[in-house]
């Protein structure tokens, strides 16, 4: 049996050390286009902010990790997927045979289709070459524009802010975070971060960029002033990487489409990670959650069942959190609310702090929360379990800063 | 077999000595509100729930860092974060379904119980043997167990 894993990062490394786990006898091939030891892009704002070297990023540190468990580690881009031959070509045009292939090459950014998007002095923040440009490029004291002020742009806020720059943020949205946060939330990230001296344009289009004395100037809609900056860089959206799976017949929507095994559509092809599109929590409908947990447990999962081990998956739950210049934030799951679902809110705007839970009857569906750095996973468990609240919601109705105690008192105390 | 703190709710008195003990192994000082155990109390301090991980078989907390900062300490089974790799980013503080990592904001890392290399403070130093520090078979572990597997992600 020879498994091959397309993509080496958390969801591929993750899947091929469960493989040589749950099926000791089969061969297992890690495929990576990248030239560095396997890394964690979610560890790239701490090399930014020079917490760490770039070893600090790597999943694995031991030395002769991959060998030791017996994964063959190989550099390479997979070019085209040929089920019916069980076969993949490499763009240096070496051929593979598989006999299950997991697809977790996860996706790549994208640049907003405007005039200059492609001149130098813009960089995108996803790779450990992007993280060298971008240091290479922000002496302290230097004029950095950040376009996007999404879950990953709010990251590399904090990074960039760290390594001294003077810096501007310029978000089309307008709130900051307008895919994890509320109105009430964005607003209190929004004026956290101009207290601390950055300066944040929500509501604003960037309609060109063109080169200004050694650096760039963007053009903004609606009258508003040009800025420029010595470096741009880009947080503006992603989009999965499956270009080699054309004429494969899998599956794609807004990612490659997989049930609750992580197969896909074509037989022995399954797909992990950023890139898959699978069941989600508590809702079910299939989505793409970009995010490490999910490509930590999408990668578990599908290795598991890659090894003939059958496992379904309860969905992958989207979480964040976020420290912004200090502030803590994090979301959970249908933050949002269902519909005709109960809500409840405390909110204190001159502290910072925010607490939003959405019901579904007695059951928590989502959350989100400013300011919480104790016990916050609780929330996970909550949502995840979908225990019901019974007496409790009224009283989380009223303080939602009691969910540590609702979650103990229906979960501990009761069979103690 | 691993040894596993076995917490006894009934026999909490809410005295904190556990929390001292913890914060001074850890921090070096007694300060409760550094305390990897936490004891939360109900009905005006008519019941309390000492509170801590229970070094889950899933180890979510594990699983989800980025940097392999938190590891399996194979002679107590308890999942020990390694402050000098942790890079702070909080991704277990939301993964552990339990809440029991949580983010130390002096340190810029997060914390969580690590059995104390196998010889738990908090245990030590509970007067009333609300925490005592026993076989994994033991029942009592039994319910964190089967709350466990109600989060099983499937693996
Ligand atoms: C700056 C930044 C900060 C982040 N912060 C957080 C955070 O705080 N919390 C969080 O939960 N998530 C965060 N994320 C997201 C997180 O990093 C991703 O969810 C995670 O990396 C997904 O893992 P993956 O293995 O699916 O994909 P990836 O990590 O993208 O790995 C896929 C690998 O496959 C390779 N590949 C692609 N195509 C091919 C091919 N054809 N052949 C061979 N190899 C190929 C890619 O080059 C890459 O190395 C962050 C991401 C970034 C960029």
């Amino acid at each position: 049996m020879h498994h091959v894993i397309i993509g080496a990062g958390p969801a591929g490394v993750i899947a091929a050390e469960t493989l040589r786990r749950s099926d000791a006898g089969a061969r297992v091939t890690l495929l990576g286009d990248e030239s560095e030891r396997p890394y964690s892009r979610m560890a790239i704002p701490y090399l930014l902010a020079e917490d760490i070297a770039e070893a600090g990023t790597h999943l694995r540190h031991g030395e002769g990790h991959y060998e030791g468990h017996g994964i063959e580690v190989r550099k390479g881009r997979a070019r085209s997927v040929n089920p019916a031959g069980n076969t993949l070509t490499l763009a240096d045009g070496d051929t593979l045979s598989y006999d299950r292939l997991l697809v977790a090459s996860g996706s790549h950014t994208v640049r907003p289709p405007i005039e200059g998007a492609d001149l130098g002095r813009i960089e995108n923040c996803w790779t450990l070459a992007d993280a060298r440009r971008i240091m290479a490029g922000t002496p302290r004291g230097s004029k950095v524009v950040l376009m996007g002020a999404g879950f990953i742009g709010c990251i590399i806020l904090e990074a960039l802010v760290a390594r001294g720059v003077d810096l501007t943020v310029v978000e089309l949205a307008d709130r900051m975070l307008a895919r994890m946060m509320d109105d009430s939330g964005g607003d209190m990230i929004k004026r956290w971060c101009e207290g601390k001296g950055v300066k944040v344009l929500t509501s604003t289009r960037v309609t060109a960029l063109g080169e200004a004395d050694g650096g760039i100037r963007l053009h903004l809609d609606g009258g508003a002033p040009s800025i420029t900056a010595d470096l741009v860089v880009c947080a503006t959206g992603v989009a999965p990487n499956v270009d080699f799976l054309e004429g494969s017949g899998v599956e794609i929507d807004d990612g490659v489409l997989v049930d609750d095994r992580l197969r896909t559509n074509v037989d022995g092809i399954y797909a992990a990670g950023d890139v898959a599109q699978g069941p989600s929590f508590p809702t079910g409908a299939r989505e793409v959650h970009a995010i490490q947990p999910t490509a930590s447990e999408h990668g578990r999962i599908a290795a598991r069942n890659m090894a003939g081990h059958d496992t379904p998956y309860r969905g992958s739950l989207s979480m964040n959190v976020l420290n912004t210049l200090g502030l803590v934030s994090s979301s959970f799951g249908v933050w949002m609310g269902l519909e005709g679902g109960d809500r409840a809110v405390a909110s204190d705007p001159a502290r910072f702090k925010y607490l939003r839970l959405e019901f579904d009857e007695d059951r928590i569906v989502g959350a989100l929360a400013i300011g919480l750095t104790q016990h916050v996973g609780v929330i996970r468990g909550l949502v995840q379990t979908q225990v019901p609240l019974g007496a409790w919601k009224d009283v989380l109705l009223k303080d939602p800063h009691r969910v540590m105690d609702a979650y103990l008192d229906c979960t501990q105390a009761s069979a103690a | 077999m691993h040894k596993s703190l076995l917490i006894d709710p009934q026999k909490c008195t809410s005295c904190l000595q556990c929390e001292m003990a913890c914060s001074f192994e850890h921090e070096g000082a007694f300060n409760p509100a550094k305390s990897r155990i936490k004891v939360f109390e109900f009905e005006h301090g008519a019941r309390a729930i000492p509170y801590t991980c229970t070094q889950c078989d899933e180890a979510w907390c594990m699983h989800a860092c980025p940097v392999e900062a938190i590891t399996l300490d194979a002679a107590t089974g308890a999942k020990v974060v390694h402050e000098e790799t942790c890079v702070g980013c909080k991704v277990c503080t939301i993964a552990c379904p339990f809440g029991t990592v949580n983010y130390n904001a002096d340190t810029g890392k997060v914390v969580k119980c690590d059995l104390c290399g196998g010889d738990p403070q908090c245990a030590e130093a509970c007067p009333t043997g609300a925490i005592t520090y026993v076989d994994a078979s033991w029942t009592g572990y039994e319910r964190m167990r089967s709350w466990a597997e109600r989060l099983d992600a499937g693996a």
